[in-house]
């Protein structure tokens, strides 16, 4: 494939909903460099009111725990239930805990 | 008075809605997919834009007439867009030439229309402004890339921009319904805008690595409905199936 | 670790028989794979080349309304066309390579987009029609296995609802108007109806990879359930608003089914071959502006080098 066939490289976007709220993955475009990737996030992933924020980075600055180390990362976590706020008992009556 | 809003009102959504016809032909022909997508964005803001203005135009005018029998049963002598609005796609660097010459002037005169002491007009610029904020960061940012991105396309860049350039001083031709207007405070000054235009295109086209034209000979004539070749035939086709039908509702 | 291939398959299989997604990183079958990429980038290049059937007729749209819901709606796949690339490219294939394959003729798009829009009650009938078939299967796809396919369905579901609407907004609107509106109409219909039932593919007990995609659940449906359902549900509409749907032998059934007459496959597999009415202009069209871009794409990598090289040197 010859370099000027290329359609740039892909930037993973994230839009932001309302102003406090997480942003969250929308999807990728290609672009060649940073304000044209924002732009082409703006026109396509927010054209019907989808944010009030947005986020392009380059898909090869994403590190993501590769399969096979999914075990090790994440089942760990399975038996620490008391991090989790509906683990505990709370008698009935007591508010705003 | 009545008359002269109602010409006004024309020129301002007759620009909008000629250039977005433009940029609509060319959905489908973009470089790439992301690129295709965000001309149809600015396509639609223009139409949007041409929509509310002769809606407007329409009321002013007072003869029950709507914003779609103004664009759909017009006559050509009766359009009032700048000859450069309907200059024909030809390349992608024609595309961007005619939408940054038209991006900038819009820019410039929707920051002062906002002022108008005409409520409508004034709403209507302030969305406008919006739109066309970011249509001319897009447009400014393709001629800056295109005339220093490779031989190529700075050649393009620079043909584009010559060949348009007899079509630039048409936006601040004024004459009695600016005078008219501007008294009332309803109508900008062109002047001021003018400058201001130059300021930025100067900017621009020294960023871009381009030489600005000289002032030769400078196409006139749509203030009165003269227009260039091409506009007939954009009307041939846009306003085919209303006159072909005049009962049909569509 | 050292899984043999047999054990990987079997635990494929159990993560697709216990509804769990594969993502892009997981280990897959190369079958699957080369299934994926196959029917991903058919999906995509159908949404893109679905551009210029529609696009035809943007600078002759009746209305200011008209033009912009057209121009948005055709915007939409071009968005869509794009979603899927982009979940397609997670299978390792670029998007040059798609485009690619498609100018080829290695890759396929759907063969109703090779049908030519020859009067304005075509964008409803599309509308309706075309967007109708597709959002059936496609929301049977918003449950495929794989999970890139399945988000970007879920998304472009959201979005393609409006379409029908549109679609059969303008052929209702046309059935309320004049004689000439109403033959306009009928005439869509009749052009479009057939291929749109040819859209969800050879019957059941003609198709070969159904039954592979179906284990994997690429696909959750066969094409011969999708496409009754699009029946069933599409000629009460067409009666409605008084369109008669060309199938001589379709009749209401008690269970509120339809019976319909056979389908021609032969035009089908002709069309699928490249003899369809636009099968050259469509793909010329999607050469041309590729090729017309090419300087316009080179313009924008050399710009981005020299950008690079200016940081280094300010740095």
């Amino acid at each position: 494939m010859s370099k000027t066939d290329n359609q740039g490289p892909l930037w993973e976007v994230f839009t932001q909903k309302k102003p406090g709220l997480a942003f969250k993955h929308s999807g990728s475009v290609h672009a060649y460099d940073k304000n044209l990737a924002i732009e082409a996030a703006r026109d396509l992933y927010t054209r019907r009111n989808e944010g009030t924020g947005l986020w392009v980075v380059k898909s090869e600055n994403i590190i993501a725990v590769q399969s096979e180390d999914a075990e090790s990362f994440f089942d760990p976590a399975d038996d620490k239930i008391y991090r989790h706020p509906t683990f505990f008992e709370v008698p009935d009556g007591v508010k705003h805990m | 008075m009545k008359n002269s809003l109602f010409k006004y009102c024309l020129r301002l959504g007759d620009n909008s809605l000629i250039l977005g016809h433009r940029l609509a032909e060319y959905c489908s022909n973009g470089p790439y997919l992301e690129e295709d997508i965000s001309i149809t964005n600015t396509s639609l803001d223009l139409i949007g834009q041409a929509e509310a203005i002769l809606k407007y135009a329409a009321k002013v005018e007072g003869e029950g007439r709507t914003e779609d029998d103004l664009a759909y049963k017009r006559p050509e002598i009766e359009f009032y867009n700048v000859q450069l609005t309907e200059q024909p796609n030809g390349n992608f660097a024609r595309i961007t030439a005619r939408q940054f010459f038209m991006d900038a002037f819009n820019f410039y005169l929707y920051s002062a229309l906002k002022e108008s002491t005409d409520n409508t007009i004034s709403a209507i610029a302030a969305k406008s402004l919006k739109e066309v904020t970011y249509h001319l960061r897009r447009s400014s940012e393709w001629v800056i890339r295109l005339g220093d991105g490779t031989n190529e396309s700075k050649i393009k860049m620079q043909e584009a921009i010559n060949d348009f350039w007899r079509y630039t001083s048409e936006m601040f031709e004024m004459d009695e319904v600016d005078e008219e207007l501007i008294a009332k405070g309803i109508a900008v000054d062109l002047k001021p805008i003018q400058d201001l235009w130059n300021k930025k295109v100067d900017e621009i086209l020294a960023m871009a690595t381009l030489i600005r034209p000289e002032d030769a000979y400078m196409a006139t004539g749509s203030r009165k409905g003269y227009h260039t070749e091409y506009l007939g035939y954009i009307l041939a086709e846009m306003q085919y199936l209303p006159r072909a039908y005049p009962t049909a509702k569509w | 670790m050292s899984n043999t291939i047999e054990e990987l398959e079997k635990q494929f299989q159990e993560k697709i028989d216990n509804e769990i997604k594969i993502e892009p990183k997981d280990w897959m079958p190369d079958d699957y794979r080369k299934n994926l990429i196959r029917q991903m980038s058919q999906h995509a290049h159908s949404e893109v080349i679905g551009m210029q059937p529609e696009g035809n007729w943007i600078t002759r749209a009746p209305s200011l309304r008209a033009k912009k819901i057209l121009l948005a709606k055709i915007q939409d796949e071009a968005g869509h066309g794009l979603y899927l690339y982009s979940a397609a490219e997670t299978l390792g294939v670029s998007r040059d390579q798609f485009i690619q394959w498609l100018h080829e003729g290695k890759a396929k798009y759907s063969s109703i987009f090779n049908y030519p829009t020859l009067n304005w009650a075509d964008m409803g009938a599309i509308g309706w029609l075309v967007d109708g078939a597709a959002i059936v299967n496609q929301v049977s796809l918003q449950k495929t296995s794989y999970g890139p396919y399945a988000r970007a369905m879920v998304r472009i579901c959201k979005e393609e609802s409006f379409h029908q609407r549109q679609g059969f907004e303008i052929m209702a609107k046309m059935m309320a108007g004049t004689k000439e509106q109403q033959q306009m109409a009928q005439d869509a219909l009749n052009r479009f109806w057939w291929p749109s039932l040819m859209m969800f593919g050879p019957h059941d007990s003609d198709s070969s990879r159904s039954s592979l995609a179906l284990k994997w659940k690429i696909k959750r449906e066969t094409n011969d359930t999708l496409r009754k359902r699009f029946i069933d549900k599409t000629i009460p509409q067409a009666e409605f608003i008084g369109l008669k749907v060309p199938d001589p032998d379709a009749v209401l059934q008690p269970d509120g089914s339809y019976k319909t007459g056979p389908i021609d496959w032969d035009e089908f597999w002709n069309v699928v071959k490249g003899n369809g009415p636009c099968n050259k202009q469509r793909l010329d069209h999607h050469k041309r502006a590729h090729d017309n871009g090419k300087w316009v794409r080179e313009a924008c990598i050399a710009f981005s080098e020299k950008q690079d090289k200016r940081k280094v040197i300010a740095n």
